[in-house]
């Protein structure tokens, strides 16, 4: 199962860095959402899949899966979230004062 | 804080106060007042000499920074004292003399004299320091003031070019010294030049002893316009002619003779030093003379005399260096070489001080200071022509002055380097003296020619700006007193000889003198039928000859191709840097993101998997995974195909509305991967995030709303492989690599019994790893406020009305 979700993870990054080289300001924002979800996934991949049940204990089971990284999961997702929010607004504003979502028209003047 | 040490920062301190004086005090010129503290540092110093000659060197130390072994150590021996008196001798004459030539109303002399006085301070500083850091830190104090005082008339370019040049190159060879001395300090655990040369014998086997000297001399070679570092010294002419008569002659560019001098017990027994010393130094002084015949401006003449003066002065430092290898020998005739450039020193110093302020006085009478312009001043300017005589005979090494006696010794050292038996000198000594008596040839050359063109002849047909006259006393008595030093050093040499320079010779060569083998320098002005006075006769006579032909034979200078010389080759390699490191900065800061993203990108693969490889991380180990379900397969396939379908889509909507399935798929990974409170959050978050999305694209510009899909770009396609395929490698080598066992189990044995809560991931939330949550709500509460202030903030607008 880790193998096929490295392997997963390895394509959701590829897409998104192919969209955040994209001249488009929208890609490049959904390009970062893409490698968030990625490092998401990648964080709990990495702690091991389906070493138990949930970790809640009331289930009173033998083993539960590792709440570590779901806890970092989470703050993560918050930030990113967080992070998502500002920056598509950003873009907005750009698009309203520059008139433009390309990125290649907004460079600076020399 | 002793005496000395005040005599080393009275300047500082006097330049603190000079501006107090020019703006208070308007009557009279400020120089009266800067004039006293070197007049009295100069007596203060003669003080030294009698203790100097009797007990030795006098120490006195304040400490700085005594964890680093850095302290202001005031060391006064022959060698310091020789420098001092020069210092304040002629800062004390040049200052007069600058009142004089320096104009009250026209010029800020506030300014002038601020820097002046920092310059003598810091030179003080650098003979006098035993120090090594201390001394390094006057002598940039000394690169910068003399910066200043060429920059003195900062509206003409020409000015600010040769401050640019000579700071360029002095602050180049001044961090390169630095190299050296913390090498130094490497080798041997102190910054004090005592110790340093207390243990010279234990250093010669290190590693770091060639790279060390080389960095010394690299110092001493750019400050004492060495070639091919002398370029900056014909542009500093552009200074007031009081400063290149004090900074530019007699006082700054010695003080890399003044290190060579003072680091020669260190290094001179490395046959390294003795070839680099006096080969750069003979070439110096042949090239410099040889250039200096071609020019037309008495300051430039001077500015060139002076280099190959310090050539001079240089090479016989470096032959000195050869005695130490004669320790047995009683009558060691290489140690008269360290006596003729000691000699020479005050000499040169004496003579070519006062031949500056004859140029200065020339200039300030006629208004030009080119030789072409100039001639028949003899008559007009009677005492001006006895100095200037005096001045050039002695600097072309004629009697009854003090120059004929330090070429005579040169020519003497230069001689006995044909019996030198080590370093190969069997083979290639014959060079030394052809080579000093060819540079003396054009040392004579030029001097007559600075001499004669300028006072003798007719009077050019065109007027000068000024009608000519002999300059007013205050502006003569300086260089009459430098001349009359020329005349008295000339006849009576032996008045220096114990009180200053046998000291000096001590400080240079101490192991002779611990042995015992105190000199006696005893110079008279005829000393038999030997081999250097036919070289002078021969001097005199090929000179004289050359100099009635010189309009024949003037054109070889034409020869040399101007686009090749030092000069050019400075300025076209300023340029060039220039334009390389702007095309270089043009070439990869090209404004685009998508080029830095990519640079970044880039190194991220690069950096990684040469890690990776270099490592051996790369691992497939295929046991202890997780058995595959039907669900996670679907899973993976709908991600699959929805980022795939984000990369072709044609519209944006296509894309948000893929990238939204990738979300809630994602969210149900977590269901799958038992993550219940992953799986609400993402499922909320991800509806959120698409609704903002939705926003952006609504609001897009009209003209640019037509779709079309990413173009295909070769680089990018290939750098998101690259990153796509290292982190998977990553994710697969680090799952095979795991060292030891998660912490998971403390937290499920304790979420219950210590925090009292039974989902585990909210405890830890909120409770073992509380602080984590704290800031992610700032994180949460900045976004907000920031997209708030975003969206009400209009400041453009409200300026345009």
């Amino acid at each position: 199962m880790e193998v096929l979700m490295s392997i997963l993870i390895g394509l959701l990054f590829a897409c998104a860095v192919y969209l955040m080289l994209s001249k488009s300001l929208l890609r490049i924002i959904i390009g970062t959402g893409l490698l968030s979800h990625g490092a998401h996934l990648m964080l709990l991949t990495m702690a091991g899949l389906k070493r138990g049940t949930v970790p809640l204990l009331g289930e009173n089971a033998l083993f539960y899966t590792d709440p570590v990284p779901q806890a970092l999961i989470l703050t993560a997702i918050v930030i990113s979230f967080g992070v998502t929010a500002f920056f598509l607004v950003l873009a907005y504003r750009a698009y309203q004062e520059l008139g433009t979502d390309n990125v290649e028209d907004m460079k600076g003047t020399e | 804080m002793s005496l000395l040490h005040l005599a080393i920062i009275a300047p500082f301190i006097l330049a603190f106060f000079v501006p107090f004086f020019y703006k208070k005090i308007k009557a009279v010129h400020t120089g009266w007042f800067v004039l006293i503290l070197p007049a009295i540092l100069f007596a203060y110093f003669l003080r030294f000499l009698p203790a100097v000659k009797n007990q030795g060197a006098i120490q006195e130390t304040v400490n700085w920074i005594p964890s680093l072994g850095i302290d202001f150590t005031a060391y006064v021996d022959g060698l310091g004292l020789l420098f001092a008196l020069l210092i304040t001798g002629i800062g004390s004459l040049v200052v007069l003399y600058s009142i004089f030539y320096l104009s009250k109303a026209k010029e800020n002399l506030g300014s002038f004299y601020v820097y002046l006085l920092m310059f003598m301070g810091a030179m003080l500083g650098v003979v006098l320091s035993d120090n090594l850091i201390v001394l390094y830190t006057f002598w940039e104090l000394t690169s910068f003031s003399s910066f200043l005082l060429i920059g003195y008339w900062y509206h003409r370019e020409r000015s600010r070019y040769g401050a640019q040049k000579s700071m360029l190159i002095t602050v180049f060879g001044g961090l390169a010294m630095l190299g050296g001395f913390l090498l130094l300090y490497f080798m041997t655990g102190s910054f004090s030049i005592r110790e340093i040369i207390s243990q010279a014998g234990d250093m010669t086997g290190d590693p770091f002893f060639i790279p060390a000297l080389i960095l010394v001399l690299l110092g001493a070679f750019t400050k004492s316009a060495q070639f091919p570092f002398h370029i900056w010294l014909p542009d500093a002419m552009e200074a007031p002619t009081p400063v290149s008569a004090y900074l530019h002659s007699a006082t700054m560019v010695k003080a890399g003779i003044y290190l060579v001098a003072r680091m020669s017990p260190v290094f001179a027994e490395e046959g390294t030093w003795f070839w680099l010393v006096s080969i750069f130094g003979i070439i110096t002084l042949v090239w410099a003379s040889f250039n200096a015949v071609k020019q037309t401006d008495l300051k430039a003449i001077l500015a060139f005399s002076t280099v190959s003066q310090l050539g001079l002065i240089m090479s016989l430092l470096g032959i000195g260096a050869a005695a130490l290898h004669y320790t047995q020998l009683n009558d060691n005739i290489y140690m008269a070489a360290t006596v003729a450039a000691v000699f020479h020193l005050i000499n040169h110093a004496t003579f070519k001080g006062s031949l500056f302020m004859v140029a200065g006085i020339v200039d300030h009478e006629t208004g030009t200071r080119d030789i072409r312009h100039l001639g028949g001043l003899m008559h007009l300017m009677p005492i001006t022509f006895t100095i200037a005589l005096i001045g050039t005979f002695s600097m072309a090494g004629l009697p009854p002055f003090n120059g004929f006696l330090s070429k005579e010794m040169f020519f003497a050292a230069m001689v006995n380097v044909l019996s030198l038996d080590i370093f190969n000198l069997e083979t290639y000594g014959v060079l030394f003296p052809v080579l000093a008596w060819v540079g003396s040839v054009f040392t004579f050359i030029y001097s007559m020619i600075l001499l004669f063109k300028t006072f003798t002849g007719k009077q050019p047909a065109q007027k000068w700006e000024k009608k000519p006259h002999e300059a007013p006393l205050g502006m003569l008595l300086s260089p009459i007193i430098l001349a009359a030093l020329v005349i008295v050093f000339g006849l009576f040499p032996n008045i220096l000889s114990a009180s200053i320079i046998e000291p000096a010779a001590d400080a240079i060569m101490p192991a002779f003198a611990e042995a015992g083998q105190a000199f006696n320098v005893n110079i008279t002005m005829w000393h038999g039928f030997s081999a250097e006075l036919y070289m002078t006769i021969a001097v005199v006579v090929v000179g004289l000859f050359l100099y009635v032909f010189l309009p024949k034979w003037k054109h070889i200078y034409n020869i040399f191709p101007k686009k090749l010389s030092l000069n050019a080759l400075y300025d076209q390699g300023l340029v060039r840097t220039e334009k390389i490191s702007k095309n270089m900065t043009n070439a990869y800061m090209n404004g685009s993101i998508r080029s830095y993203m990519i640079y970044i990108f880039i190194a991220f693969i690069g950096i990684l998997s040469y890690s990776m490889i270099e490592k051996k991380a790369v691992s497939f180990e295929l046991s202890n995974l997780a058995p595959i379900g039907v669900y996670e397969i679907v899973l993976a396939i709908i991600i699959t195909v929805a980022s795939i379908t984000i990369l072709f889509a044609k519209s944006r909507l296509t894309s948000i509305i893929a990238l939204g399935a990738v979300g809630y798929t994602v969210a149900l990974f977590f269901v799958l991967f038992r993550a219940p409170d992953l799986a609400l959050t993402q499922l909320v978050i991800e509806t959120v995030s698409v609704a903002l999305f939705l926003l952006a694209f609504y609001h897009l510009p009209k003209m640019s709303r037509k779709e079309e899909r990413i173009r295909f770009k070769m680089a990018s396609a290939v750098v998101s492989l690259g990153v796509g395929v290292v982190v998977t490698l990553i994710a697969l080598s680090a799952h095979n690599n795991k060292l030891f066992d998660s912490i998971a189990q403390y937290y499920i044995e304790n979420t219950k019994e210590q925090a009292g809560g039974a989902n585990m991931v909210n405890v830890i939330l909120v409770d073992f790893r509380g602080f984590d949550t704290m800031f992610e709500i700032a994180v949460l509460g900045i976004a907000a406020l920031g997209i708030f202030g975003m969206i009400k903030l209009r400041l453009s607008r409200r300026q345009d009305g």
